[in-house]
């Protein structure tokens, strides 16, 4: 492999990160206030129509944007109400949305677009493209520097640059204020928190709140950004990959993002593997290539995570005690 | 059981005679049974929905062309789950569909196992051969039209590299894929053919990032041209080609009009005409069970030109490829079908 064909899987790695990445932080603060994340699917699934739904109509990536973080919040906090509020099982909650949100979403596509469930193919200026960094044509020829500059740092869109931001922001939001202490302390010991007096259910709603809008980031990424339009079932169950990044990660922002960066990786590396010939083995059939990602999640579960240790009230509604 | 068995047996038999009479006086065989008051024939699409722009649209167009001749309703399902097949089989031959249409190779078992449990329904099934008496078996050459577009996209090609992106490692489009490469090879033997299947799931046709991001792969590696057969998901592929500004070849419906000046061409399986004329023949009681195979000599498949790509092809090309097309009708070249061997 030359240095152009590593370059461009590391820039691949990248781009197929930046939704796991997002909706991975989406799903931490949700789960570290002690609300199961498992309406994720359906939240960016949500995000994605929104967003590119409004982006058609109006022409501009940055109300896309808005519409798709504001419904998968609204999603977030529909099943905070059904398992903050009204104290539901919050597995179920999370399944019923995923499940109305994969029917919902095609129906109103039909119904305003006539397109079959999908939305038009947006326009360059309807999505946030590639950007190009300063210098890119002035770096070009330089060894090394210019494709590391061109290929693996710039030319990517905008949400990508917003996600890496995102991350170090997430982990000092969680770990270094106050909103973040009482959010960790809400997922494990509510009881403790309400006795000194924060309301819990407000904590979790917060929580949801700002889960929503993360997840919502890597909808219109999706739609918007990387993609041009909603087709159903575009997310292709992301949300759930995101969520086993998130457990795989044991709840931290840093190891979660190790574990989307691993995921991605695999997934880019068997784009880039398939029918090439390697030194010694020869080609590998797709089949081997394709297993690759899931092999590796087992053998680096059973062999180097060690346990994972969940939020302590996780899944558990909150009821105050006297 | 005594009483039960004898006037089940008296039922059958009468309905026997009666079938028997009905297929003599009219020559037409044994389906006029099947033909209640109202004929309303029944189609189940595969993965990806009947508004993939590719597949199951060409399916869906061809049974919307009989609504609209006939002023006949016809019913439908798309299935999310592999259940769904046999389910939704079951529940149309229950209800007494006329005739099910079952789109896509992914229908096969379910539909052995249907159209033997109801031998007097009549079924037909694109993309595969079910070897029953009361299905009738659509199978497309492939190769043959892939074979021209792979000609198209290695004459095209600047860089000498060209791409294939396939839905899944089957059968159906490994032959896909090897007519392309062949017709390659065949237009330019220096060319090199990159081939890239999306995945192993049923999310495999129905995932454009995915799609956009093997496109953009192969677009590193130096094609500059890629088709894409991967139902939903290939319309990741031709986003991708737009947004690099390369080519790309849509496939199964024409998808010239998505991303005018990008899309070179597409591979059009005439899969609207397969289903029209499947269930206009049931209609007419012309429909006749056993093995369809269509190809470039019965305009099963094309190429499509039209005002959205008539500039990218140049007449030299187009002159190759008619001059290879005419060839392939004639027997003088026979692109390979791997699927078959």
């Amino acid at each position: 492999m030359s240095l152009i064909d590593i370059l461009s899987v590391l820039a691949a790695t990248i781009r197929l990160a930046t939704p796991l990445i997002l909706a991975t932080l989406g799903g931490l603060f949700s789960e570290r206030a002690g609300v199961i994340a498992l309406g994720l699917e359906g939240m960016m699934l949500a995000a994605s129509f929104a967003a590119a739904s409004i982006a058609t109509i109006t022409g501009s990536p940055w109300l896309g944007l808005a519409a798709g973080m504001g419904v998968s919040m609204t999603i977030s906090l529909i099943h905070g109400f059904a398992s903050v509020t009204q104290r539901g099982d919050q597995v179920v909650s999370g399944m019923a949305l995923n499940i109305l949100v994969a029917g919902l979403c095609p129906t109103l596509g039909l119904a305003w677009f006539h397109l079959g469930g999908q939305t038009p193919a947006l326009e360059h200026g309807q999505r946030f493209m590639p950007i190009v960094l300063p210098l890119a044509d002035s770096l070009a020829d330089v060894p090394l520097l210019g494709p590391v500059w061109n290929i693996l740092i710039g030319g990517h869109n905008l949400i990508v640059y917003l996600a890496i931001l995102l991350l170090p922001l997430s982990a000092w939001l969680l770990y270094r204020t106050a909103f973040g202490l009482r959010v960790r302390a809400v997922g494990e010991n509510p009881h403790a928190v309400d006795a000194a007096g924060l309301s819990v259910a407000g904590l979790r709603y917060g929580a949801l709140a700002v889960s929503g809008m993360l997840v919502g980031l890597a909808g219109a990424d999706l739609s918007i950004a990387e993609g041009a339009g909603f087709g159903r079932d575009m997310t292709a169950g992301r949300g759930y990959v995101a969520l086993a990044a998130l457990i795989f990660g044991k709840w931290r922002p840093a190891p979660a993002f190790a574990a989307c960066l691993l995921f991605a990786f695999c997934d880019a590396l068997q784009v880039r593997l398939q029918g090439v010939a390697l030194p010694i083995m020869g080609v590998v059939p797709v089949q081997m290539v394709e297993a690759l990602p899931y092999l590796l999640t087992v053998f680096l579960l059973a062999g180097f995570v060690g346990s994972a240790r969940a939020p302590h009230a996780i899944g558990v509604p909150f009821v105050k005690t006297r | 059981m005594g009483i039960g068995f004898d006037g089940m047996s008296r039922r059958s038999f009468g309905r026997a005679v009666a079938g028997t009479a009905a297929a003599g006086f009219a020559g037409l065989g044994p389906w006029r049974v099947a033909l209640a008051a109202t004929f309303e024939p029944a189609l189940i699409y595969d993965y990806g929905g009947k508004f993939d722009r590719s597949f199951n649209q060409a399916a869906y167009d061809g049974a919307e062309r009989f609504k609209k001749e006939t002023g006949l309703t016809y019913r439908e399902f798309e299935i999310t789950n592999e259940s769904q097949r046999e389910q939704s089989m079951l529940q149309l031959a229950k209800r007494g569909a006329a005739l099910i249409v079952g789109v896509g190779f992914g229908h096969q078992a379910a539909m052995t196992k249907v159209a033997t449990q109801y031998p007097k329904v009549r079924f037909t099934i694109i993309d595969a051969v079910v070897d029953l008496p009361n299905v009738q078996s659509i199978v497309f050459r492939e190769q043959e039209c892939c074979f021209l577009v792979g000609m198209i996209a290695a004459l095209t090609s600047k860089t000498g590299k060209v791409g294939f992106v396939g839905g899944m490692d089957v059968p159906l489009i490994r032959r896909f894929a090897a007519g392309y490469a062949q017709g390659a090879k065949f237009a330019r033997p220096d060319v090199e053919v990159l081939q890239t299947m999306t995945g192993t799931t049923v999310s495999a046709w129905n995932d454009p990032a995915r799609g956009s991001e093997l496109a953009r792969s192969q677009f590193d590696r130096g094609a500059d041209v890629v088709f894409a057969a991967a139902g939903a998901t290939g319309l990741g592929v031709l986003q991708a080609a737009a947004d690099a500004k390369k080519f790309s070849i849509g496939c199964d419906s024409n998808q010239n009009a998505l991303h005018p000046g990008s899309v070179l061409t597409s591979m059009v399986k005439r899969v609207d005409v397969a289903t029209y004329n499947a269930m206009m023949a049931a209609k007419d009681d012309k429909w006749q069970a056993g093995t369809l195979s269509l190809g470039l000599k019965d305009d099963g498949l094309d190429y499509a030109i039209d005002d959205n790509n008539r500039s990218l092809i140049t007449p030299e090309i187009k002159a190759r490829v008619d001059q290879a097309k005419a060839d392939i009708i004639a027997g003088r070249i026979v692109p390979i079908d791997v699927a078959a061997q």
